[in-house]
């Protein structure tokens, strides 16, 4: 029963990470249709950036992710303005390539500067161990559910109530039709890539707080590819629930079935969830058949 | 041939392999540089030779799925493992002689490329990129840690094949089985698309719909299609673990999307463009090692960045590439060809 709990923690604390991860994702793909490799190496620019911040800098906590997001903001618009609108009417293959090419390059200017060794992130969320129903449970992971539900909460907020939010769903929606009503997709387009570069930051900033800061960080990105496809590609909602179950169901086979099965199971989930139901969960019922 | 470009009056000449004698005359002087060069590189360079012929088949077989019919993969890495392990295997365990060996783990590679297609009957575009992603990682999983294949090793080294006579070992041997099999890739693969089965799949990637309104089944080309482009790869992985020792640290996810980055730089859709960026894709860090070996004296640090700078360098030519000449290579050379021919006028 504890191990149960122990690992229910840590896969909840994994998958909301991971939903965090997710639903930049799944924020691009909704608003600018493309599908975005680099969001692993975003996550690991974010962890680097913050590493610097407070290593190099000597910056407080705060300040430090105040840094990394104008980074984070600055490297999703520029994205969008230098790389991806070149390629608007290019071939689904040309895209995906498109942001394969922008994440070997950023990891590889990542490798540049800081090297290969694994660096550790000053812990800014205080570690120890916590007694709930006599289980001693990890603090930082606690702490990094409470984050990312308070961020996705935020973003869920800013789609639901503020202006540019709606304005965002209703490009979305039917792209023509916005631009009818006066909105501007050029505008959208730049800040869904920079809202998904900033939650892309902050996972890694929770990832690399749990595991260190390395080249690590981004190959946890690849993982969000379960997550959307579970959740629905085009569902925010989707994203979460998606990444808490591909978060629980890595830990339940690490703790329970072991021998690295854990690093595949997520993809089985995936196939299989193509095979039934490709639109995911929540997911818009559009999917092309041929 | 006139001055504005190559025109066919006839349905025979259009279906002629080589359309013009430049065309002829570039052949000729390719193979007999093909044939050269053994006796003039270096052994490092002739080890990148052998790597570039590999290359080209692996390439050859992704664009004919990626290029020529459209449907995007991502698991290029894993069919090449599906091509080396089985071969290997079979020479190890059951001493089938190479050949042999090799013969049927293209067939079994088409086999399974032909299941993992099966999703593409029901995914498009993105969807089954994704698909392909997972494929990747669980056949690489597979081969990592299946005990039947393993036996609790992390590498299998196969012993080194004999062909007619002669023990296949070191570069200069291999040479010759290499870009014999390359240059075999490249007629199959050329010649494929001057037949119906190759038109058809072109129509696919065009227009499904259309397509299977001028009678083209989908279901059977978009399946065959997956098949002979993972026969070809499974030649080429099976020559990757003849050539040198298998293990699966060789047909990871990068491999994967080396590969792609070849026909992207070299040109979808075009063979010539597959064994373009294959060439370049497999020079790029070769050469840039070279280079750094020749500036270590002015810039000594740059030994050290060596592997980052290959990797930086490679993600910014898929990007230029891809915003500066989506058509790649071929296409810079098709611009190059017509530049000279109409010189001295701009068109």
């Amino acid at each position: 029963m504890q191990t149960f709990i122990q690992l229910t923690v840590s896969g909840l604390a994994n998958g909301a990470i991971l939903a965090l991860a997710a639903v930049g994702f799944a924020i691009i793909f909704k608003a600018t249709g493309v599908i975005n490799f680099a969001q692993g190496a975003f996550m690991a620019v974010g962890a680097y950036m913050v590493y610097t911040a407070i290593a190099d800098f000597g910056w407080a906590w705060p300040l430090a992710i105040a840094f990394a997001a104008l980074i984070a903001i600055l490297l999703g618009m520029g994205t969008e303005r230098f790389i991806l609108r070149p390629m608007v009417g290019e071939s689904a293959i040309s895209v995906i390539m498109v942001t394969i090419g922008l994440a070997f390059f950023l990891e590889a200017s990542l490798q540049f500067q800081f090297g290969t060794r694994p660096l550790r992130m000053a812990p800014f969320i205080p570690e120890g161990t916590v007694l709930i129903l006599d289980v001693p449970l990890p603090l930082n992971r606690l702490i990094a559910i409470g984050l990312a539900a308070l961020v996705l909460g935020a973003v869920g907020a800013f789609f639901r109530y503020s202006r540019n939010g709606i304005a965002m769903r209703a490009v979305a929606d039917d792209q023509q039709a916005a631009l009818t009503m006066g909105i501007s997709v050029r505008r959208i387009f730049a800040m869904a890539w920079g809202i998904a570069a900033v939650t892309a930051m902050l996972a890694g900033v929770l990832v690399a707080n749990i595991q260190g800061v390395s080249g690590n960080v981004a190959l946890f990105g690849l993982l969000v590819f379960p997550v959307v496809i579970l959740g629905g590609l085009d569902s925010i909602g989707g994203t979460i629930v998606g990444g808490l179950i591909v978060g629980l169901l890595i830990q339940y086979t690490a703790g329970y079935l072991g021998g690295g099965l854990q690093q595949v199971v997520p993809y089985i989930l995936l196939v299989f969830i193509l095979m039934v139901r490709p639109y995911g969960l929540f997911g818009e019922v559009r999917i092309e058949r041929v | 041939m006139t001055t504005t470009g190559v025109y066919h009056t006839s349905y025979r000449s259009e279906l002629r392999l080589r359309h013009t004698r430049a065309e002829q005359v570039r052949l000729w002087a390719a193979v007999i540089l093909i044939l050269l060069l053994p006796f003039i590189l270096s052994p490092f360079w002739l080890s990148v030779a052998n790597r570039i012929g590999i290359a080209v088949i692996g390439a050859i077989g992704l664009n004919i799925l990626t290029g020529f019919t459209g449907q995007i993969s991502l698991g290029q890495g894993g069919f090449l493992a599906v091509g080396a392990y089985p071969s290997g295997l079979l020479v190890v365990r059951l001493g089938l002689p190479t050949l042999v060996a090799m013969f049927l783990a293209v067939a079994f590679t088409a086999l399974v490329g032909a299941l993992i297609g099966l999703p593409a009957l029901r995914l498009k575009g993105l969807y089954l990129a994704i698909a392909t992603l997972a494929s990747q990682f669980i056949i690489i999983y597979l081969v990592r840690n299946w005990e039947f294949i393993t036996q609790g090793r992390d590498s299998i080294s196969v012993p080194r094949p004999e062909l007619f006579g002669f023990v296949l070992i070191g570069d200069f041997r291999w040479y010759w089985p290499i870009m014999g099999s390359a240059a075999l890739a490249t007629i199959v693969g050329r010649n494929l698309f001057r037949s119906g089965i190759g038109r058809a799949l072109m129509a696919v990637r065009d227009q499904d719909i259309a397509a299977s309104a001028l009678g083209v089944n989908l279901t059977k080309y978009k399946v065959l299609s997956f098949a002979i482009s993972s026969g070809f790869v499974g030649l080429a992985g099976a020559l990757t673990g003849h050539y040198r020792i298998i293990t699966w640290e060789r047909f990871e996810l990068d491999v994967s999307i080396e590969y792609l980055a070849m026909i992207i730089v070299g040109g979808l859709g075009s063979i010539l463009g597959a064994i373009l960026g294959a060439i370049f894709i497999v020079l790029l860090p070769s050469g840039l090692e070279q280079l750094a070996i020749s500036v270590r004296g002015i810039f000594p640090q740059v030994t050290a960045q060596l592997p980052a700078l290959q990797l930086a360098t490679f993600g910014l030519v898929i990007i230029l590439f891809l915003i500066f000449e989506p058509r790649g290579l071929a296409r810079m050379w098709q611009r190059t060809k017509d530049y000279f021919r109409l010189w001295p006028f701009r068109y």
